[in-house]
Protein backbone atom coordinates (compact mmCIF):
# COMPACT_ATOMS: atom_id res chain seq x y z
CA UNK A 1 0.00 0.00 0.00
CA UNK A 2 1.33 3.49 -0.87
CA UNK A 3 0.22 6.28 1.43
CA UNK A 4 -0.43 10.21 0.64
CA UNK A 5 -1.26 12.85 3.26
CA UNK A 6 -2.52 16.31 1.92
CA UNK A 7 -1.70 18.29 4.76
CA UNK A 8 -3.45 21.39 3.94
CA UNK A 9 -6.99 19.96 2.67
CA UNK A 10 -6.64 16.96 5.16
CA UNK A 11 -6.80 14.61 2.28
CA UNK A 12 -5.13 10.35 2.78
CA UNK A 13 -4.94 8.80 -0.21
CA UNK A 14 -4.47 4.57 0.20
CA UNK A 15 -3.11 3.15 -2.79
CA UNK A 16 -3.49 -0.39 -2.72
CA UNK A 17 -1.38 -2.55 -4.77
CA UNK A 18 -1.89 -5.89 -3.32
CA UNK A 19 -5.00 -8.58 -4.90
CA UNK A 20 -7.37 -8.21 -1.77
CA UNK A 21 -8.13 -11.56 -0.49
CA UNK A 22 -8.63 -13.31 3.29
CA UNK A 23 -5.03 -13.90 3.07
CA UNK A 24 -3.73 -10.16 2.56
CA UNK A 25 -6.86 -8.14 4.40
CA UNK A 26 -5.33 -8.09 7.50
CA UNK A 27 -2.06 -6.71 6.87
CA UNK A 28 -4.63 -3.75 4.38
CA UNK A 29 -6.76 -3.50 7.77
CA UNK A 30 -4.02 -3.01 10.09
CA UNK A 31 -1.58 -0.46 7.19
CA UNK A 32 -4.99 1.76 6.64
CA UNK A 33 -6.19 1.79 10.14
CA UNK A 34 -2.79 3.02 11.48
CA UNK A 35 -2.76 5.88 8.94
CA UNK A 36 -6.33 7.14 9.27
CA UNK A 37 -6.16 7.25 13.05
CA UNK A 38 -2.86 8.92 13.02
CA UNK A 39 -3.11 11.50 10.18
CA UNK A 40 -7.03 11.87 11.07
CA UNK A 41 -8.02 12.91 7.43
CA UNK A 42 -11.33 14.57 6.59
CA UNK A 43 -11.10 12.93 3.09
CA UNK A 44 -9.91 9.22 3.37
CA UNK A 45 -9.80 7.96 -0.58
CA UNK A 46 -8.80 3.95 -1.28
CA UNK A 47 -7.10 3.94 -4.72
CA UNK A 48 -7.87 0.48 -6.78
CA UNK A 49 -5.96 1.33 -9.74
CA UNK A 50 -3.31 -1.20 -9.06
CA UNK A 51 -5.94 -3.68 -7.34
CA UNK A 52 -6.72 -6.67 -10.45
CA UNK A 53 -8.06 -9.35 -8.13
CA UNK A 54 -10.83 -8.59 -4.80
CA UNK A 55 -12.68 -11.13 -3.24
CA UNK A 56 -15.75 -10.50 -0.92
CA UNK A 57 -12.54 -10.06 1.58
CA UNK A 58 -12.27 -6.54 0.15
CA UNK A 59 -16.05 -5.83 0.89
CA UNK A 60 -15.27 -6.57 4.55
CA UNK A 61 -12.06 -4.15 4.30
CA UNK A 62 -13.81 -1.26 2.72
CA UNK A 63 -16.94 -1.56 4.92
CA UNK A 64 -14.12 -1.48 8.15
CA UNK A 65 -12.02 1.50 6.96
CA UNK A 66 -16.02 3.38 6.55
CA UNK A 67 -16.63 2.34 9.96
CA UNK A 68 -12.93 3.36 10.87
CA UNK A 69 -13.61 6.82 9.33
CA UNK A 70 -16.94 7.33 10.48
CA UNK A 71 -15.76 7.42 13.86
CA UNK A 72 -13.49 10.34 13.37
CA UNK A 73 -15.90 12.36 11.43
CA UNK A 74 -13.93 11.52 7.65
CA UNK A 75 -15.53 10.40 4.25
CA UNK A 76 -14.43 7.44 2.71
CA UNK A 77 -14.51 7.36 -1.32
CA UNK A 78 -13.10 4.51 -3.58
CA UNK A 79 -11.24 5.50 -6.72
CA UNK A 80 -10.15 4.06 -10.38
CA UNK A 81 -11.70 0.40 -9.40
CA UNK A 82 -11.73 -1.97 -12.21
CA UNK A 83 -15.08 -3.44 -14.13
CA UNK A 84 -14.76 -7.25 -12.08
CA UNK A 85 -14.01 -5.70 -9.02
CA UNK A 86 -17.10 -2.72 -9.04
CA UNK A 87 -19.33 -5.91 -9.91
CA UNK A 88 -18.62 -7.44 -6.64
CA UNK A 89 -19.27 -3.58 -4.87
CA UNK A 90 -22.23 -3.37 -6.92
CA UNK A 91 -23.98 -6.51 -6.28
CA UNK A 92 -23.17 -6.58 -2.58
CA UNK A 93 -24.80 -3.37 -2.38
CA UNK A 94 -21.56 -1.46 -0.94
CA UNK A 95 -21.65 1.53 -3.48
CA UNK A 96 -24.97 2.76 -1.90
CA UNK A 97 -22.90 3.57 0.95
CA UNK A 98 -19.51 4.18 -0.22
CA UNK A 99 -19.06 6.03 -3.54
CA UNK A 100 -16.73 5.63 -6.41
CA UNK A 101 -15.35 9.45 -7.34
CA UNK A 102 -13.80 9.47 -10.50
CA UNK A 103 -11.43 12.77 -10.33
CA UNK A 104 -8.39 13.11 -9.90
CA UNK A 105 -6.90 16.52 -8.39
CA UNK A 106 -3.02 17.32 -9.01
CA UNK A 107 -2.49 17.71 -5.30
CA UNK A 108 -3.79 13.92 -4.28
CA UNK A 109 -1.35 12.22 -7.29
CA UNK A 110 0.86 10.63 -5.61
CA UNK A 111 4.64 10.13 -6.99
CA UNK B 1 -12.15 -46.96 -17.77
CA UNK B 2 -12.97 -44.24 -20.37
CA UNK B 3 -13.43 -41.15 -19.04
CA UNK B 4 -17.11 -38.92 -19.90
CA UNK B 5 -15.08 -35.28 -20.15
CA UNK B 6 -12.57 -34.35 -22.17
CA UNK B 7 -9.82 -33.22 -19.36
CA UNK B 8 -9.40 -33.22 -15.91
CA UNK B 9 -6.91 -32.28 -12.77
CA UNK B 10 -6.34 -32.76 -9.02
CA UNK B 11 -5.01 -30.38 -6.87
CA UNK B 12 -4.10 -30.86 -3.30
CA UNK B 13 -3.04 -28.18 -1.22
CA UNK B 14 -2.55 -27.32 2.98
CA UNK B 15 -5.41 -25.10 4.98
CA UNK B 16 -3.17 -22.15 4.78
CA UNK B 17 -4.18 -18.65 3.83
CA UNK B 18 -1.37 -17.81 0.92
CA UNK B 19 -2.81 -20.62 -1.00
CA UNK B 20 -5.83 -19.09 -1.93
CA UNK B 21 -4.50 -17.38 -4.41
CA UNK B 22 -2.63 -20.76 -5.59
CA UNK B 23 -5.58 -22.74 -6.14
CA UNK B 24 -7.69 -19.33 -8.03
CA UNK B 25 -4.59 -19.11 -10.43
CA UNK B 26 -4.18 -22.67 -10.68
CA UNK B 27 -7.36 -23.03 -11.67
CA UNK B 28 -7.96 -20.27 -14.22
CA UNK B 29 -5.03 -21.35 -15.59
CA UNK B 30 -6.52 -24.85 -16.25
CA UNK B 31 -10.39 -23.17 -17.34
CA UNK B 32 -7.86 -21.33 -19.90
CA UNK B 33 -8.00 -23.73 -22.74
CA UNK B 34 -11.52 -23.02 -23.24
CA UNK B 35 -10.66 -19.60 -24.36
CA UNK B 36 -12.50 -17.89 -21.71
CA UNK B 37 -13.38 -13.93 -22.04
CA UNK B 38 -11.41 -11.62 -18.86
CA UNK B 39 -14.84 -11.64 -17.57
CA UNK B 40 -15.10 -15.37 -16.89
CA UNK B 41 -11.58 -15.77 -15.59
CA UNK B 42 -12.33 -13.26 -13.10
CA UNK B 43 -15.60 -14.81 -12.11
CA UNK B 44 -14.15 -18.39 -11.94
CA UNK B 45 -10.44 -17.06 -9.83
CA UNK B 46 -13.15 -14.98 -7.76
CA UNK B 47 -15.89 -17.93 -7.12
CA UNK B 48 -12.58 -20.52 -5.90
CA UNK B 49 -10.98 -17.67 -4.33
CA UNK B 50 -14.55 -17.71 -1.53
CA UNK B 51 -14.72 -21.34 -1.64
CA UNK B 52 -11.04 -22.06 -0.50
CA UNK B 53 -10.92 -19.36 1.70
CA UNK B 54 -13.97 -20.55 3.67
CA UNK B 55 -12.41 -23.91 4.48
CA UNK B 56 -9.34 -22.12 5.25
CA UNK B 57 -11.51 -19.99 7.76
CA UNK B 58 -14.58 -22.35 8.51
CA UNK B 59 -13.72 -25.49 8.06
CA UNK B 60 -9.99 -26.21 9.88
CA UNK B 61 -9.29 -24.17 12.88
CA UNK B 62 -4.71 -25.11 12.02
CA UNK B 63 -3.21 -24.49 8.65
CA UNK B 64 -2.06 -28.22 8.21
CA UNK B 65 -4.65 -29.52 7.00
CA UNK B 66 -5.76 -30.85 3.54
CA UNK B 67 -8.11 -29.08 0.78
CA UNK B 68 -8.79 -30.79 -2.25
CA UNK B 69 -9.92 -29.35 -5.41
CA UNK B 70 -11.24 -31.92 -8.36
CA UNK B 71 -11.93 -29.79 -11.88
CA UNK B 72 -12.88 -31.53 -15.20
CA UNK B 73 -14.13 -29.91 -18.44
CA UNK B 74 -16.86 -31.14 -20.53
CA UNK B 75 -17.94 -29.29 -23.89
CA UNK B 76 -17.52 -26.09 -22.66
CA UNK B 77 -18.36 -26.52 -19.18
CA UNK B 78 -15.94 -26.48 -16.43
CA UNK B 79 -16.64 -28.19 -13.23
CA UNK B 80 -15.00 -27.50 -9.89
CA UNK B 81 -15.42 -29.49 -6.95
CA UNK B 82 -13.50 -28.10 -3.48
CA UNK B 83 -13.78 -30.72 -0.82
CA UNK B 84 -12.34 -30.68 3.02
CA UNK B 85 -12.86 -32.61 5.51
CA UNK B 86 -13.46 -30.28 8.03
CA UNK B 87 -16.14 -29.29 10.60
CA UNK B 88 -19.01 -28.91 7.92
CA UNK B 89 -21.64 -26.18 7.67
CA UNK B 90 -24.54 -26.64 10.63
CA UNK B 91 -27.37 -24.71 8.27
CA UNK B 92 -26.28 -24.66 4.70
CA UNK B 93 -29.54 -22.79 4.13
CA UNK B 94 -28.25 -19.90 6.51
CA UNK B 95 -24.65 -20.28 5.34
CA UNK B 96 -25.81 -19.00 2.13
CA UNK B 97 -27.84 -16.04 3.18
CA UNK B 98 -26.91 -13.19 1.92
CA UNK B 99 -24.83 -10.69 4.71
CA UNK B 100 -24.82 -13.74 7.22
CA UNK B 101 -21.14 -14.65 8.29
CA UNK B 102 -20.21 -16.65 11.68
CA UNK B 103 -16.82 -14.80 11.77
CA UNK B 104 -18.06 -10.95 12.12
CA UNK B 105 -15.01 -10.12 14.02
CA UNK B 106 -12.60 -11.04 11.09
CA UNK B 107 -14.30 -8.67 8.75
CA UNK B 108 -16.20 -11.50 6.87
CA UNK B 109 -18.71 -9.75 4.65
CA UNK B 110 -21.18 -12.65 4.20
CA UNK B 111 -21.14 -12.11 0.51
CA UNK B 112 -18.96 -15.33 -0.26
CA UNK B 113 -22.00 -17.57 -1.33
CA UNK B 114 -24.15 -15.04 -2.45
CA UNK B 115 -20.78 -13.53 -5.27
CA UNK B 116 -20.49 -17.48 -6.61
CA UNK B 117 -23.69 -18.06 -6.91
CA UNK B 118 -23.68 -14.88 -9.23
CA UNK B 119 -20.82 -15.53 -11.05
CA UNK B 120 -21.10 -19.47 -11.38
CA UNK B 121 -23.66 -20.91 -13.39
CA UNK B 122 -24.53 -23.66 -10.95
CA UNK B 123 -23.58 -24.00 -6.90
CA UNK B 124 -23.96 -27.16 -4.93
CA UNK B 125 -23.61 -27.15 -1.26
CA UNK B 126 -22.68 -30.55 0.74
CA UNK B 127 -21.97 -31.24 3.91
CA UNK B 128 -21.72 -33.62 6.53
CA UNK B 129 -21.18 -32.50 10.22
CA UNK B 130 -17.93 -33.34 11.94
CA UNK B 131 -17.05 -34.94 8.40
CA UNK B 132 -16.40 -32.23 6.13
CA UNK B 133 -17.91 -30.11 3.16
CA UNK B 134 -18.10 -30.57 -0.72
CA UNK B 135 -18.92 -27.64 -3.07
CA UNK B 136 -19.17 -28.16 -6.82
CA UNK B 137 -19.46 -25.06 -9.14
CA UNK B 138 -19.83 -25.36 -12.75
CA UNK B 139 -19.39 -22.19 -15.79
CA UNK B 140 -20.42 -22.46 -19.31
CA UNK B 141 -17.86 -20.61 -20.97
CA UNK B 142 -19.40 -18.43 -23.71
CA UNK B 143 -18.63 -19.46 -27.64
CA UNK B 144 -17.26 -15.86 -28.56
CA UNK B 145 -19.04 -15.35 -32.67
CA UNK B 146 -16.66 -14.30 -34.87
CA UNK B 147 -17.39 -11.60 -36.42
CA UNK B 148 -15.17 -10.94 -39.11
CA UNK B 149 -16.43 -9.89 -41.77
CA UNK B 150 -16.93 -12.18 -45.14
Amino acid sequence: MRINFDEQEKILTLKIEEEIDHHMAGNLRREADYEIQRRNPKRVILDFNNVVFMDSAGIGMVIGRYKIASMIGAKLEMRNVKENIKKIFEMTGVLKIIPIIEEEKENEKIV
Amino acid sequence: MKKSYDNEMKLEFLSKSSNESFARITIAAFAAQLDPNIEEISDIKTAVSEIVTNSIIHAYDTSDEIIKIHSYIKDNTITIEISDTGKGIEDIEMARKPLYTSKAELERSGMGFTIVENFMDELKVESIVGLGTKITMKKVISKEENLLEE
